[in-house]
Formats: C-alpha cells, structure tokens, sequence
C-alpha cells in the first residue's frame, strides 16, 4: 500500500476496526467441485440488483409518475435526454437478467439442498427476495404507461380480483380503486422506487450477512470425502476476483443487449381504446398465466381460474417452506424426491413458458 | 399448600398486569394500524352517474362497424349491422378486463387479450369469457343517437 493509502487506512483502522471485518470476509471458503459454476449466479444477481439500483435512480431524474405525464417523460428521455434511451434500455434488459439469474441461483439452491440445516433462513429470505423481483418487475411494467402495460396491468390484477373473498380487496388496494387509471400508476410507482427496494435492501443485508457467517454449505458428496481431499477456494481474494471478471462479462452482455436491442416504448395507454393484440405478461409470469389457460372454465362447483390461481399458490408455499419439510436432506441423506420434483418444476417452467411464447 | 396461598395474590397481580400491558399493547397497535388501513382505502370517486351519452350523428356511423365511446368511466361499444341495426354493450370483456373490439373481417366482437369472441348479440361464443357482454340501450331520436343505461 502506498504511504498514504496507509495512513487514511491506519487512521480508520484504529478507530472502526477494519482488521476484523477484513478477516470476518476472508474466513469464508467455496467448495470447489464438479457443480462450482452454479456458485456464481448469486453474485451475478447481486450485481444486477446494484445495476437496478443506480440506472433506477438515474430514471427518476426525468421520470414522472402520473397518467398524463409518465409516458412523455420517457418519451422525452428517450428522444432529448442524452443516453436517456441506454439508461432506459439497460434498467430494462437488467431487470429480465436479473429475474433470470435470480432464478437459476434458487433452483442451484434448491438442487444442492444448501437450504437444510442450519441455512433455513437464508433460504426464507433468498425466496422472499424472489418474490420481490417479479413484484418489481410486475409494477415497474406499468411504469412507462403505454398500451401493453396498462392491458397487461389490467388482466394481472383482474386475476388477484377473481380469488373468493380477499380478492377484491386485494384488486382495489393494487388498483388505487375500481379501474386502473392514474391512482394505480402512482401506487406502482411507490411500491416500485420506495417500499420494494427498502424491504429488498433488509433482506439481502440479512442474506449476505448470513452467507458470511455460514460460509458456503457444502455438497452432500463432501461428507463421503475425506478432509484433506475436499478441495475449497478463499472467497477472498480468489473467488471475489473471478466473481468481478464474470461481473464485467455481464456488463458487456448487457450493453450488447441494451445497445444493439434498444427496448420500445410503444404507444400510449388510452383507457378507451381496445385492447391491442399480443398482449402477453412478461416471460416470468408467462408459465402461469399458459396453465390458466388449460384449466377448464367450470370444475365441478369450482371456477376453473381460480383454482388454478390457489393451486400456484400452494405450490409456491409448499417451495418456500422446502427447509421445513424436507427432514430427509437435513439428516444428510439423499433425497431423490427432491430432485426429481425441482426437475419436474424446471421442465414444465420452461415447457410452458415456450408454449406461452409461440402461441 | 401454604405456598401456594402465599403465591396466590402475586400470581393474580402478575396476570392483571399481562392483561393490562397485552390489552394496551394491542390499543396501542390498534390505533396505528385502523388509520393506516383506512388510508390505502381508496376514497369512494363522487362519479357523476351517467345515464346516457350522446354520441353522434346516424349519418356519421358506417354500416358493418363498431365503434368504442366514453360512458362515464367505461367504456362502450357501438355496433351497427350491414342492415343499419344499431346495438350497444360494455365494451369490458367479461373474462378479464380488457377492452373487446369490432372484427369486421369475423363478423364478431373480438378480445385480443386471449382470442375471447362474442357474437354481434354480445353473447360470449368462444374463447375464455364466461358471461355475455352488458347490453346498452340505443335510441335515436331524429338524426341524434344515445346510448343509455338498460333499465
Ligand atoms: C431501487 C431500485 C429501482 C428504482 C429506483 C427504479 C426506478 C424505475 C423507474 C423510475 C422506472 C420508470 C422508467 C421506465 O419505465 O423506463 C422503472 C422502470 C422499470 N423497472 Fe425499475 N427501479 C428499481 C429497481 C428495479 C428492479 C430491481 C427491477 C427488477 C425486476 C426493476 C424493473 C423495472 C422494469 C421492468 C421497468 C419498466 C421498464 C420500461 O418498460 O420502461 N426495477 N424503474
Ligand atoms: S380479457 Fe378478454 S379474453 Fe381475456
């Protein structure tokens, strides 16, 4: 270190204790083995969410969120804002790589069974974490205030709304009232720059924080392994960097994306036009919304829709809870079921996500 | 025996204290959480009620089209056959939400959102929707037409 450098160092060091914070990161070791590659979607997330954060905050500089002024205002970062159309593009483009690594990341999770004991809450709060994202994904969509995003705003909360019960409730607190209109722009807004990020920001300071002081779980096969032949890596420095090197890979990818693929504002929302054709939520929501589609509209006294909405939602809590119920893997055994059953939830995701696309 | 009896009196404190304290705490989260609540309710709109809406001349509206107007907050869609018959309903696709339109091409009223299809009687004849559309009245009175809420 330069003398300098040392000194400010030196006089930081004295008063907060780097030292230990430095050797609190530098305890942690990764697994080195035949699944490692899968060690680094989480970090790709991470790097994505910070990408979310800063072009976010860039948007907000022209953004205005109201009915009659939203759309200009991308309008106008786009055509007069320098690079307005990039910082535009790239929040867009991240956001879909983000969900995506977000989701290999869990599914790596899930197939390693890291999330037995004693990583249960970590788990929790990567799963809640997940959630989160698509609710970013799903406000921040109607953000621009065109065509697409105010018919696709419309079905998604329509579906909340069929549930028996909460359903209404839960439409018109999404909503801001009866219809989607300017009141729901401004609480998508809200949840979107203010209240997702806040809750997102704990969640992950507390999922870090536990990684760090877990360390990296190791795989099921270590423990036939002797301990001199299970073979680990530093996090610091060595993971770190090769994590920066796939980092800058990202970005580049993303600029290619973002640059050479610029993403469309369309046209405007216009309450009393018809609906355009194509309409179609993102691709993350796509495999749900296809299934709706195959479940008969009557079964038996019970309407189709919503039985379809309850049975997702039971599936996605019986996922969250995995830790929970799992007790084979938290012996340390094999479970088979589990993985066939995340191979079963893999395929039919990308089974129906394509035949969503095409049709 | 005479133990308990001496703990008797304390114990009864203890638990007059826990329901005091329990009782006020949930006061106390009451009050916070009641207006909170109440604020994300959105406010009733006083909406003047629309009854009926004017919306143009006869001569204006093409034989074998639709068109989509304004009532009040919804929106409606104005159908007029090749023989010159007039017919209104909501516009709202009873599936979910979207706004249907006129497929001159299908002869029928056509919801982009899922392939949902009516027929010119706004009944729902295939596709996801699962109730006709809300017939409207026409009336024409001269050359002006309304359209107004079927009593
Ligand atoms: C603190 C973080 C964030 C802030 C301040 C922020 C801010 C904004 C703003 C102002 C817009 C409107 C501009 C526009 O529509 O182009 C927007 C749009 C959007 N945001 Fe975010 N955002 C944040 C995080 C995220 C995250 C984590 C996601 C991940 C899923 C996301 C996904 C989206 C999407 C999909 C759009 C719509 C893009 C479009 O079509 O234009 N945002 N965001
Ligand atoms: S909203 Fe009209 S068919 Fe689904």
């Amino acid at each position: 270190m330069k003398p300098t450098l040392k000194k400010i160092y030196d006089w930081v060091n004295e008063r907060v204790e780097l030292d230990n914070l430095i050797e609190f990161m530098g305890k942690k070791y990764v697994p080195v083995h035949r699944h490692s590659v899968w060690y680094y979607f989480g970090g790709v997330s991470l790097f994505l969410f910070i990408i979310q954060v800063v072009t976010g905050i860039l948007l907000l500089m022209y953004y205005k969120g109201s009915e009659d002024l939203a759309f200009e205002s991308i309008q106008f970062l786009m055509s007069k804002v320098q690079f307005g159309w990039l910082i535009r593009s790239i929040h867009s483009w991240a956001a879909n790589l983000f969900i995506l690594t977000a989701m290999i990341h869990m599914f790596s999770v899930f197939f390693e069974k890291s999330y037995r004991k004693p990583r249960e809450i970590t788990w929790l709060t990567g799963m809640l974490m997940f959630f989160l994202a698509m609710g970013f994904g799903f406000s921040g969509y109607l953000l621009p205030w065109n065509e697409l995003a105010f018919f696709a705003t419309k079905v998604g909360t329509d579906i909340a709304g069929v549930l028996p019960l909460i359903g209404k409730p839960i439409m018109i607190f999404l909503r801001g009232g009866e219809e989607v209109t300017g009141a729901t722009l401004s609480r998508f807004f809200g949840f979107h720059v203010a209240v997702f990020p806040g809750i997102f920001t704990v969640l992950l300071g507390v999922h870090l924080l536990l990684v760090q002081r877990q360390g990296m779980s190791e795989p099921m096969s270590f423990e036939n392994t002797p301990a001199g032949e299970r073979k680990t890596m530093p996090f610091f420095p060595n993971f770190l960097l090769r994590d920066l090197l796939l980092w800058l890979i990202v970005l580049n990818l993303l600029a290619i994306l973002a640059v050479f693929f610029p993403w469309e504002l369309g046209k405007k929302a216009d309450a009393f036009a018809a609906a355009p054709a194509g309409i179609k939520p993102e691709w993350y929501f796509l495999f749900m919304f296809q299934s709706l589609k195959y479940i008969p509209g009557k079964l038996w006294i019970f309407d189709g829709e919503v039985l379809g909405i309850l049975l997702f939602g039971v599936a996605g809590l019986l996922w969250m809870m995995v830790p929970f119920w799992d007790s084979k893997s938290a012996r340390g055994e094999k479970n088979k079921f589990i993985t066939y059953l995340g191979l079963f939830v893999v395929f039919y995701i990308i089974i129906f996500t394509i035949i969503g696309w095409i049709s | 025996m005479t133990e308990n009896h001496e703990l008797q009196p304390q114990q009864t404190k203890r638990d007059f204290l826990r329901v005091i304290l329990g009782g006020s705490l949930l006061a106390w989260l009451g009050t916070v959480i009641y207006p909170i609540l109440s604020y994300l309710k959105p406010p009733a709109q006083a909406e003047a009620e629309v009854s009926s809406v004017k919306v143009g001349k006869l001569s204006a509206i093409e034989k074998d089209s639709g068109t989509l107007f304004r009532f009040g907050s919804k929106p409606v869609i104005l159908l007029r056959s090749a023989s010159g018959e007039l017919r209104a309903y909501s516009a709202t696709c009873t599936h979910l939400d979207c706004t249907v339109q006129y497929r001159k091409d299908f002869g029928l009223i056509w919801c982009a959102c899922h392939n949902g299809k009516y027929d010119v009687n706004g009944r729902n004849v295939s596709g996801p929707p699962p109730r006709p559309l809300d017939e409207f009245k026409v009336i024409v009175q001269g050359e002006e037409v309304f359209i107004s809420k079927k009593s």
